[in-house]
C-alpha cells in the first residue's frame, strides 16, 4: 500500500478510518498548508487551530467508520459555527461568537469532518468577487492578480489551494458555482430545501442555499449527503428523501437528454468561454448524451428580477443588525435612534448599503407592485421556462459565467456590471432548481472555465452523474494552480 | 422612462432602511440606484397579466412539526454576544428612551 493521499475527501477518510494516519495529523498538516500558503491568498477570516486539534484527537479515539472521518472541511464565515467568530466579513458582526452551531456544522461534525477555519466571502455573501469583505479581497490561486469570484470566494480558494479537500459556502445567485468556475472547483447549488438554512446568516430567505466545493464531483456528492436533508429547526428544509449520490455515479449518461439555450448565448459571452463550452458539449455528445436546443425566453430578465427580489428580502433579512443583540456598536449613542442608524452606518460597507437601499425603495410604499410585485411576477415566467424545457430535457447546459476570472478591482467602482457577472446562475436560485458547476476548460491564460448543469427540482442525482462521467472523460481536474500547497 | 433620483429621495430611503449616511455616500447613492433602477426598468416591459407572483419556490406545502417543548437558547450566551448586555437583569443594554 502506497502513501495515503491526503489531498481528497476520500483518501484521508480512508486512511483515518484504516489508521494509516490519524485525524490529529491530518489536522495538523492542513493547519501547516494554512499558515504556509495563506498569507499571499487570504481565504480565511478566522482558522480553528486548537480546537480542531482537539476534535481531530478525540475522533481518534473511536472506531466508528464515519463517512468523512477526520476530512478537514472549511466554512463560509456567513455560517454559524458555537463559540467562533462568524462574521460574514462585516464591521457589524466582528467579535460575534453564536451560541449555536448551524445545522450543517452539526451534520458534517457527526459526519466525522473537522471544521479547520472559517472563509473569507463579500459581506454579507453579496457579491461576485469577494472584494466586498471588510476583511479584504481573497485572490485566485491561478493568479493572484484575479478575483476567485465571490461571494463564497474564500471557500473555493481554500480548496483550489490545497488548504482542505472540500468546503461549504452559501449560494443565492451563484456565489458557489461562480468562484468554482474561477478556481478550477466543482460546486453545487442544491435544490432550494435540499439543505437547512438553519445557522445561515440570512441574505435572501427565498434564495439562499448551502452546497459544498470539492475538486471531484465524487467527492460533492459525499459532502452533499453528509448534510442535506429535513431539518426541525428550518420549515424550508424539505421534507424530501436524500437519495444515495455516490451510488448514482461512475455510469455514462447514454440516452441522457441536454438542453441547450442557444439564443441565450449568442451575444455577451467571452469566445474562450464559447469554445470551451462547445467542446463540453461535443465531449457529451461523444458520451452518448443528446443535445437538443431549447428556449428560455425570459432568461434574459433574470438579472433585473434578481436584483429586485433579493434585495428587497436583504433589506428586510439585515433590519435585525441594529447594534443591540450582535457584534459591533457605534461610540457613546446620544439616542436610541442615532445607535441604530450610526451602527448601521459605520458597520455595514458600501454594496451592502447599496442593496439594503434599493430592496427598501422597491418594497416602499408607491414602488411595491412596479418593482417588487413585478419581479415576481417575472420570476414565476422565468421558472415556466425551466419546467417547459425540462419535460424535453433532463439537463441544460450553459457556462457557470459569461467570462473568466476577471482582474481584481476591475468592476468594483460598477456595481452593474458586477451584477451582470451572474446571468447564468441567479435563474437556478429563482426558480429553485439544483445546478452545478464542473471544471471544463482553461484560458490561454491558465484560468480556469466551468460547465453548469442545471437538474429537475430535487433531481441533483442527474446533474451529479453528467458532471461526473463529463469529468471521467476529461483532464481538467488533475490540474493543479501555482499556489497549490500539497498536504506533505 | 428614465428613472432619476433626487438627494432627497435617497435621504428618505436611508431614514426608511435605519442608515445614517454621509455626504458622500448621499451622492454616490443618487447616481448608482438611478443606473440600477433604469437597468431594473426592463421587467415593466414584459406582459405579466393574469400571472401569478412567486414569494417562495416550496409553495404552501405544510412543513409543521409536533409543538413540543424543547430546550432553547442558554439566555446567559445569547447576552454574552451582545455589545452592552446585563446578565443580572437578563437584558440588553440600550441608550435611555424616556425621560
Amino acid at each position: 500500500m502506497g502513501a495515503p493521499d491526503l489531498a481528497t475527501v476520500f483518501g484521508i477518510r480512508d486512511a483515518v478510518r484504516s489508521r494509516e494516519i490519524t485525524a490529529r495529523d491530518v489536522c495538523e498538516r492542513a493547519l501547516e498548508t494554512i499558515a504556509a500558503g495563506d498569507g499571499g491568498l487570504n481565504a480565511f477570516n478566522l482558522v480553528m487551530g486548537e480546537g480542531a486539534l482537539e476534535r481531530a484527537a478525540a475522533l481518534d479515539r473511536s472506531r466508528e467508520p464515519l463517512p468523512l472521518k477526520g476530512v478537514p472541511i472549511a466554512v463560509k464565515d456567513n455560517i454559524c459555527t458555537r463559540g467562533h467568530a462568524t462574521t460574514a466579513s462585516s464591521r457589524i458582526l466582528s467579535g460575534y461568537e453564536p451560541p449555536y452551531d448551524a445545522t450543517v456544522i452539526a451534520r458534517l461534525q457527526d459526519a466525522g469532518a473537522i471544521i479547520i477555519g472559517k472563509t473569507n466571502c463579500d459581506e454579507f455573501a453579496m457579491g461576485s468577487s469577494t472584494e466586498n469583505s471588510a476583511n479584504g479581497p481573497s485572490k485566485n490561486p491561478w493568479n493572484p492578480d484575479y478575483t476567485p469570484g465571490g461571494s463564497s470566494g474564500g471557500s473555493a480558494v481554500a480548496v483550489a489551494a490545497g488548504f482542505a479537500p472540500a468546503a461549504l459556502g452559501s449560494d443565492t445567485g451563484g456565489s458557489i458555482r461562480q468562484p468554482a468556475s474561477f478556481c478550477g472547483l466543482v460546486g453545487v447549488k442544491p435544490s432550494y430545501g435540499r439543505v437547512s438554512r438553519y445557522g445561515l446568516l440570512a441574505f435572501a430567505s427565498s434564495l439562499d442555499q448551502i452546497g459544498p466545493f470539492t475538486r471531484t464531483v465524487r467527492e460533492a456528492a459525499a459532502v452533499l449527503a453528509a448534510v442535506a436533508g429535513p431539518d426541525p429547526a428550518d420549515s424550508t428544509a424539505a421534507r424530501e428523501d436524500v437519495p444515495d449520490f455516490e451510488a448514482a455515479l461512475g455510469g455514462d449518461v447514454k440516452g441522457l437528454r441536454v438542453g441547450v439555450p442557444r439564443r441565450l448565448l449568442e451575444s455577451g459571452v467571452d469566445d474562450e468561454v464559447l469554445t470551451s463550452l462547445h467542446a463540453a458539449l461535443d465531449t457529451l455528445q461523444a458520451l452518448g448524451a443528446t443535445l437538443i436546443d431549447i428556449e428560455l425566453p425570459y432568461a434574459s430578465a433574470a438579472i433585473p428580477v434578481y436584483y429586485l427580489v433579493a434585495t428587497a428580502e436583504a433589506s428586510s433579512n439585515l433590519a435585525r443588525y441594529d447594534g443591540v443583540r450582535y457584534g459591533f456598536r457605534t461610540e457613546r449613542p446620544r439616542s436610541l435612534n442615532e445607535m441604530y442608524t450610526r451602527t448601521r452606518d459605520q458597520g455595514f460597507g458600501p454594496e451592502v448599503k447599496r442593496r439594503i437601499m434599493l430592496g427598501t425603495y422597491v418594497l416602499s410604499a408607491g414602488y411595491y407592485d412596479a418593482y417588487y410585485l413585478k419581479a415576481q411576477q417575472v420570476r414565476t415566467l422565468i421558472a415556466s421556462d425551466y419546467t417547459r424545457a425540462f419535460e424535453q430535457v433532463d439537463l441544460v447546459a450553459m457556462p457557470t459565467s459569461p467570462t473568466p476570472p476577471f482582474r481584481l478591482g476591475e468592476r468594483v467602482a460598477d456595481p452593474l456590471q458586477m451584477y451582470l457577472a451572474d446571468v447564468f446562475t441567479v435563474s437556478a436560485n429563482l426558480s429553485g432548481l439544483p445546478a452545478i458547476s464542473v471544471p471544463c476548460g482553461f484560458t490561454r491564460d491558465g484560468l480556469p472555465i466551468g460547465l453548469q448543469l442545471t437538474s429537475r427540482m430535487f433531481d441533483e442525482i442527474t446533474m451529479l452523474r453528467a458532471g461526473d462521467a463529463y469529468e471521467r472523460a476529461t483532464e481538467w481536474t488533475s490540474r493543479r494552480p501555482p499556489a497549490y500547497v500539497a498536504a506533505q | 422612462m428614465s428613472q432619476t433620483f433626487s438627494r432627497e429621495e435617497v435621504e428618505r430611503i436611508a431614514a426608511l432602511a435605519a442608515l445614517e449616511l454621509t455626504a458622500e455616500e448621499v451622492e454616490m447613492f443618487t447616481r448608482q440606484l438611478a443606473g440600477i433602477l433604469e437597468y431594473a426598468q426592463q421587467v415593466q416591459t414584459i406582459d405579466t397579466t393574469g400571472v401569478p407572483p412567486t414569494a417562495h419556490v416550496l409553495g404552501n406545502r405544510p412543513v409543521d412539526r409536533p409543538d413540543e417543548l424543547r430546550p432553547s437558547l442558554e439566555r446567559d450566551e445569547v447576552l454574552a454576544a451582545a455589545p452592552d448586555p446585563s446578565p443580572a437583569a437578563g437584558l440588553f443594554r440600550v441608550p435611555r428612551v424616556i425621560g
